[in-house]
Parts: structure tokens; sequence; C-alpha cells
């Protein structure tokens, strides 16, 4: 069994972040993904990021997952690809499957960074081929460069639904339309405005009532619905597509913290059950710590932000940074997230974090 | 169908073909890529048939975690081919239920 200061399960942007900021202060760093390249989802990311010059606003997701690698490259860390962590014990020891052999790390402190699970949307039809996650469909056209289809229905007006549906364009298929069971288009106007713009209709008050084909997916039949979300019978409307895109959403992806005793709270805001943590990333486990998604469903530049607060707070904890020069650092980042959190998409995240917090401390 | 130009990507880079063998036809894969990319590549979209109803799937999460796109590979059943990279003269088959084990010998 080996043993490190600090074992990270995930190499996505909180992963990768938290592994730079321990590794730079001296903390000797293992980093674990069970993917052949780091990076997480990053480089499925081709369109510019948000928010503002601190947060490499106008940089494209790609770009910042290649500055994220160069650096954990020169910060000492180790990664190690192709290593799927399947168990904690006793709160220190992780198992490991590494190209396919069985290896135990003991660790001072872990980290948390497995990221999200896409959510599904269960309708008749649902399982035939064609029917796939927005991710499935970012991997394939943006990392593998392989269009599932040509004509595609997208179901989800939130970012990831208006983004990708963009990048889907980009790629050279037809997005028929996409549609949203709200009353009002769930992402970023200016996300929106630029598939309007395309001519692709957005239609809100409407759901997909079935997926049709012998196989694999030829039609869809969408319907509208009232603000009671019921079904309004005779508004039934065909679409010929071969490609049914799920952007409904995702779920943080937890086993390990359950596995772990994590305390859970049910936070809607942030995606569902998450574990409890306070303003180190600290969950209610000692030296466990949680990052990225898993911490609450946000955006790639704050999983970015709470990796690195992450990574500075272990670091403190385990004597490689004094409390001053860990509270002058935590700050600027604290700083940063909260502008992450701003406006009002913004707010009802950062509340719901503040709460979770508040709990941690009880 | 391979995206070869690509507005912010840029032309598709040459990668090494391989000949794979799917369902005893042989195509054209890149060397590394997953298999799933590869089928999807050449329009093939159903991997198998589920075991107690037979019933189509094909590629639905793409990165390991949902098993719809499980099949044969080189005699190995349940293999994620969306996530296990192409290496030259493999032999991919469309699953039926949960494969077959080989017996000793094979």
């Amino acid at each position: 069994m080996r043993q490190v200061d600090l074992a990270i399960v995930g190499a996505g942007p909180a992963g990768l972040s938290a592994a730079i900021e321990a590794a730079k202060a001296g903390v000797k760093v293992v980093l674990f993904d069970e993917n052949q390249k780091a990076g997480g989802q990053l480089f499925k990311q081709i369109h510019k990021f948000f928010g503002s010059k601190a947060h490499q606003a106008g940089v494209r997701g790609i770009d910042i997952g290649n500055n994220l690698l160069e650096e954990v490259e020169k910060s000492g860390a180790e990664v190690m690809l192709d290593a799927v962590v399947w168990a904690i014990y006793k709160t220190d020891t992780l198992c490991v499957t590494h190209n396919g052999k069985n290896t135990m790390f003991k660790a001072k402190k872990i980290l948390l960074a497995t990221g999200a699970t896409e959510n599904v949307l269960a309708f008749p039809g649902w399982t035939l081929a064609g029917v796939m996650g927005a991710g499935a469909i970012q991997t394939m056209i943006n990392v593998h460069r392989v269009l599932p289809g040509k004509k595609v229905l997208m179901i989800g007006s939130g970012n990831v639904g208006l983004i990708v549906s963009y990048q889907l364009m980009q790629a050279g298929a037809e997005v028929k339309a996409i549609v949203e069971a709200l009353p009002t288009i769930g992402g970023y106007a200016v996300h929106a405005s630029k598939i309007v713009r395309c001519g692709v209709p957005i239609l809100t008050s409407t759901t997909i009532k079935q997926a049709i084909g012998k196989e694999k997916v030829q039609k869809a039949v969408l319907i509208n619905l009232d603000k009671n979300f019921k079904q309004i019978a005779g508004t039934e409307q065909q679409l010929d597509v071969d490609v049914i895109c799920l952007a409904i959403g995702l779920s943080p992806l937890s086993e390990l913290a359950w596995m772990a005793g994590c305390e859970f709270a049910d936070v809607p805001q942030l995606g569902g059950f998450l574990p409890v943590h306070n303003e180190n990333m600290e969950t209610t486990v000692p030296g466990i710590y949680v990052a990225g998604d898993l911490a609450g469903i946000e955006e790639a530049s704050t999983a970015i932000e709470e990796g690195r607060l992450a990574g500075i707070a272990i670091a403190e904890s385990l004597a490689f940074l004094t409390a001053g020069e860990a509270k002058e650092k935590k700050h600027l980042i604290i700083d940063r997230a909260e502008q992450l959190r701003d406006g009002p998409f913004g707010l009802s995240r950062r509340q719901a974090k503040e709460q979770l917090i508040q709990r941690s401390l009880k | 169908m391979r995206i070869k130009e690509h507005p912010i990507l840029g032309p598709l880079v040459k990668k090494t073909v391989v000949k794979i063998e799917v369902d005893g036809r042989l195509i054209d894969a890149f060397e590394g890529e997953p298999i799933a990319a590869a089928l999807m590549a050449v329009g093939k979209s159903i991997f198998r048939y589920t075991k107690k109803k037979g019933e189509p799937r094909g590629v639905f999460c793409a990165i390991g975690q949902c098993t719809d796109c499980m099949m044969t590979v080189d005699g190995v059943p349940n293999v994620r081919t969306c996530i296990t990279p192409v290496k030259a003269g493999m032999k991919i088959k469309t699953q039926k239920q949960t494969g077959e084990l080989r017996t000793a010998g094979q």
C-alpha cells in the first residue's frame, strides 16, 4: 500500500486545481482519473467561458484545460490515468484499479472531485438508439469528431441545451427545435439569442411525448404543457429527427462520499443531494474534502475556484502553509467565487452554498 | 459521419488508420479512438440487444457510465465501447443479451 499526503479522485477542473495548489505548497499529491486523459469535461467545451477576466472569460474551455494540464505537470503532482477509485475505507484508504490492476493508497487527506452525472428523462421510446445525453453528444462531436445524426431535437433550454445546440450546428447538424417544459428559457439570453438568430425555434411549455422508430429514432412527438405541467391533448406535433438530445441537468456523482459516511443535504439549487461541507470544502468526515460539481452543480470556473480553495486548505491543515499565508490565498479565491455567484442565476446558488456552510458549523 | 471541417477546431487531424472487423465487415477506424466513435462514423447505431426483451440499444452517455454501448470485443462480452480504444484487427460483434462466456480452449 502506497502512502501519500493527499489523494484526489477526479482530474477535472476542481481536482486539477486542487492538485496544483497543494503540490505547489509542497504537499505530496496523487491524482486519480478513470479516463485516458485528464481535464474532465473541459475538452468538450469549445465555447468561450463567461465571467470576468479573473475567471478567464473569453477563453475556450479546451484552452483552460490545456493550461491546467501544463500547470499540474509543473507542480509535481502525480497524475494516474486509467485509475478507477472504487472504494474508500476507514476514511483514509482508497482502493484503485489502475491499468487493470488493483492497488491501495493510504492518504492523510482525501479530496473527492468526482463531478456529476447527467439526468435522464423517461418517455415512451427513450431507450431507442439515437436518444443521447448532451454530454455524450459533446464528447462525440467535439472530442472524437463524429456526428451521431443529422436532424436533432434538443430537450432542455438551460445553458447546456443551448450551447450544445450551437455546437451541433457548428459540427454540421440541423437542430430542428429546442423544447422546454418551463414557460421560460432556462439559460442565458446571450446563448438563446444566438440560437434563435440561427432560426431554431425554442418551444417553451412543451415537452416530448414519445420517440418513434424501428430500432432507432425516426420521429419525435411533441406536446404542449399547461401551467401545471400536464400534457394538453390535441396539441401534438411530429418532427422528423434521428437524434434526441437530453439536456435536463446534472446530479452530483456522490457514491464515494456516501461510502465515506459524509453527511448529505438536499439542495435543489445545487443539483440535489450533496455532501455538507464547510468554507474549507471539508465534509463532516474530518480529512475528507469535496470540490466541483460534487459540492454543488455549478460552472467549470466555480469548480476551479473551489478546487484551489480545497488545495490551499489541505496544505494549511498539513502545515505546508501558515495560517496567515493560507488566509491571504483563500481570501482572493472566495472573492472570485462570489463574483461567479452573482446575478439572478448565481444568487440562489450563493444563498444555498452559504446555508450549506452554516449547516456544517452546527 | 466524420466531422472533417470545423469552424472552431479546424480540419480533422489525420491519425493512423487501421482496419477493424464489425459483425464480419471490415471498416476503417482511427487507432486509439473509442470503438463507439469508429462505429458511429460508419453509421452503426445499434450496439446490442437487451437480455429480457431483446430491445436495441445504442450509445447513450459516451463516458462509460450507462453500459448501453456494450459489445463483444475479441470474444470478451460486455465491453464498454465508448471508452475502449481501437486497436488494429479487433473483432467486434453486436451483442445479444449478456454475451457468452468463452469455454476452455477457445
